[in-house]
């Protein structure tokens, strides 16, 4: 198990020159979990992206450190991962070619389609793998956005409103990912419900402002 | 590593097009239109070939407007972006759309040309080399240009209208430089005539293109 | 900056002399004393244009260079004070583009007989307003002033890099009637006060300097009402 660090360091954002947070610090390392809690619109989902590196904060840094080595931006893509609903698949393309394409792009780890149809079972959607997305249901695209940030075993996973859209049999899965990512890595998740909460050893909240 | 990725996006932009035909058959569409609506007007009158030369360039100036974007305003449009970030790195992406751009616009750009020589009577190329060169470079500062224009547009509400408004400007020298090398090829010029436009072009094309390269992260990112 | 009253007062009696002294300097034959202006034949009173028509393309310009400048350093530090700046700077520079565009097609009117040649100059500064109108249009077209901030300036810096490149193509592709055109004798200088007798080129510098100050001043008004509406 890589020994992996995250960082954040009084992290803040603007939106149209207002606050949306400020002053968010915390550090989280492999096998610890963390929650980020706050009401609507309290900057929950803008935080998830700033820690993937997919946003740059206003001001404050969130550094990832892998064995005590610094992620470069331009490198952060590879060790993290991110499921939103910010995030969409491509419609035009099938489940199993979504994986394969994001395989291919970020260019680090080989799966064979065995293996890839071996994640699809794991979410219960293998027996759709050859279906565009656009055919799928929101709870299958959840789904396959988990099977998508899973693919490359990230050190990060950021989870933002991790259940939503689910039925019983998908929050299981889900519940499975969370118990397993916070063991082997880090494991953030973004929400509010009470469930969720368990698998989070901690809890930062994020108190959006208003002006 | 990051010109691998690239080459991937790139091949994903080439078969998510072969699966909608999203800008292809639009393009191959208004090109027709183009032209039809040119040969109408034109008539039994006789143009001079000054004036063939900038009306070729300005079908392939608007056709380019109607399709270089959507490589970018797709992944906006249905909330990719995100997605593609979480991929790769931002130059990779860049150079994956420049290359699309750049195979789009000088296939599109070889069939406007072909169809214009053969419909267009009065519409005489004598200097071949210089004509076809022209359109070959023409094309790759056209696709440099739009692809980071498009990159712009995406972000913004009004990307049809905005985006020829947007590079009118900055490919006016470009324009004003393949509009007179393609009079050059109707008057039979040598080809080393044309030299000093050909270093334009080529000039204009590495700046725009590094230009991008360093504006493509602040584009990219919110 | 100038914000105090002297300043202000200096200003406006310094362009009041500069207008003056372009307006009112005989133009004779001979010139003998300090204040007697050459009279060119063919260009007579009209000649006066450049002591005010240039120092406007001038500032045009620098309001087009300090744009993007700011939205350099707006990209390399994110402060939003340098996308105010930004705006204000281009705000200006259209201002004085459309001043220079107007002040000179009147001109060309009465001097090449149509208000508009397409002569290289003149098409620089329409691709300037063009630029200006579409650096605008892009403005209006962002929600998110972060976004907006960033996206202008990426849009002014990708003007700033390929304007330049009228330099080169223009005098390929049409002759000029300005004077610096290609076939006129001084080359493809900016400006031409080359052929300038010591006392006009003095007036000329005052009014470039004038025209320029007058810009400072009124960027700074502007980034002084920009800085309260934000603070509503």
């Amino acid at each position: 198990m890589t020994n992996a660090v995250l960082k954040a360091d009084q992290l803040s954002k603007d939106f149209n020159r207002r606050k949306i947070f400020s002053a968010i610090s915390f550090d989280a390392a492999s096998g610890s979990s963390l929650a980020v809690t706050g009401r609507n619109g309290s900057g929950k989902s803008t935080l998830a992206k700033i820690l993937c590196g997919v946003l740059t904060p206003t001001s404050g840094t969130a550094v990832l450190s892998i064995d005590g080595n610094a992620i470069s931006p331009e490198r952060l893509h590879r060790h993290v991962g991110l499921v939103s609903p910010y995030v969409q698949m491509y419609d035009e393309f099938t489940g199993i070619e979504n994986l394969r394409l994001a395989i291919s792009i970020r260019g680090i780890v080989r799966k064979n389609d065995r293996q890839l149809r071996d994640l699809l079972q794991q979410f219960g959607i293998d027996d759709r793998r050859n279906d565009d997305v656009r055919t799928y249901s929101s709870g299958m695209k959840q789904r396959l956005k988990y099977a998508a940030a899973l693919l490359h075993e990230p050190e990060l996973l950021v989870l933002d409103e991790p259940t939503s859209n689910l039925d019983e049999q998908g929050i299981a899965a889900v519940r499975d990912v969370m118990s397993r990512q916070k063991e082997s890595g880090i494991l953030i998740i973004a929400t509010n419900d009470r469930d969720d909460l368990r698998y989070a050893d901690r809890q930062v909240t994020v108190e959006g402002e208003h002006t | 590593m990051m010109m691998r990725s690239a080459y991937e996006v790139f091949r994903k932009d080439v078969h998510s097009e072969f699966r909608t035909r999203y800008a292809m058959n639009a393009l191959i569409m208004f090109v027709i239109v183009a032209l039809s609506i040119i040969l109408f007007s034109i008539g039994d009158e006789s143009v001079t070939p000054g004036v063939l030369s900038g009306i070729l360039w300005v079908i392939i100036f608007f056709s380019g407007m109607s399709g270089l974007s959507r490589s970018f305003v797709s992944e906006e449009e249905r909330g990719t972006v995100l997605t593609l970030q979480l991929l790769t790195e931002p130059s990779a992406v860049y150079a994956g759309k420049l290359l699309f751009n750049l195979i789009l616009t000088v296939s599109l750009n070889l069939f406007i040309a072909v169809m214009y020589v053969l419909l267009v009577q009065q519409f005489v190329v004598q200097s071949p080399a210089i004509f076809w060169v022209t359109i070959l470079l023409g094309s790759a500062g056209i696709a440099a240009a739009a692809t980071i224009l498009a990159a712009i547009i995406a972000k913004a509400n009004t990307k049809g209208t905005l985006y020829p408004v947007l590079a009118f400007p900055i490919m006016l020298p470009l324009l004003l430089t393949v509009m007179n090398a393609t009079r050059l090829a109707t008057e039979g010029a040598p080809f080393s005539e044309a030299a000093g436009e050909f270093q334009v072009l080529v000039a204009y094309t590495v700046v725009v293109i590094a230009v991008s390269v360093i504006l493509f992260d602040f584009v990219w990112k919110d | 900056m100038i914000r105090s009253t002297t300043g202000k007062a200096l200003l406006s009696i310094w362009l009041t002399l500069v207008i003056v002294a372009g307006l009112a300097m005989p133009m004779v034959p001979v010139p003998r004393t300090w204040y007697e202006l050459p009279w060119i034949p063919g260009l007579e009173q009209k000649a006066r244009i450049i002591l005010f028509h240039v120092p406007m393309a001038w500032v045009t310009l620098v309001a087009f260079i300090s744009a993007m400048v700011y939205g350099i350093q707006f990209l390399k530090t994110k402060n939003l004070d340098y996308d105010l700046k930004s705006v204000n700077a281009a705000g200006l520079g259209t201002v004085f583009c459309i001043l220079a565009t107007v002040t000179g097609s009147i001109w060309a009117k009465f001097n090449w007989g149509s208000f508009w040649n397409w002569d290289p100059r003149e098409t620089s500064i329409f691709i300037l307003l063009l630029i200006y109108g579409a650096y605008f249009a892009l403005r209006s077209s962002i929600e998110g002033a972060e976004k907006r901030a960033a996206l202008s300036a990426a849009y002014s810096i990708i003007a700033g890099v390929t304007a330049p490149f009228f330099i080169f193509v223009m005098p390929r592709i049409m002759s000029g009637l300005h004077p610096g055109a290609k076939g006129d004798e001084g080359g493809a200088a900016p400006v031409a006060q080359l052929h300038m007798p010591p006392n006009m080129l003095v007036v000329f510098f005052a009014s470039l300097l004038g025209f320029t100050m007058l810009y400072v001043w009124l960027f700074s008004v502007r980034m002084r009402i920009s800085k309260l509406e934000e603070h509503h």
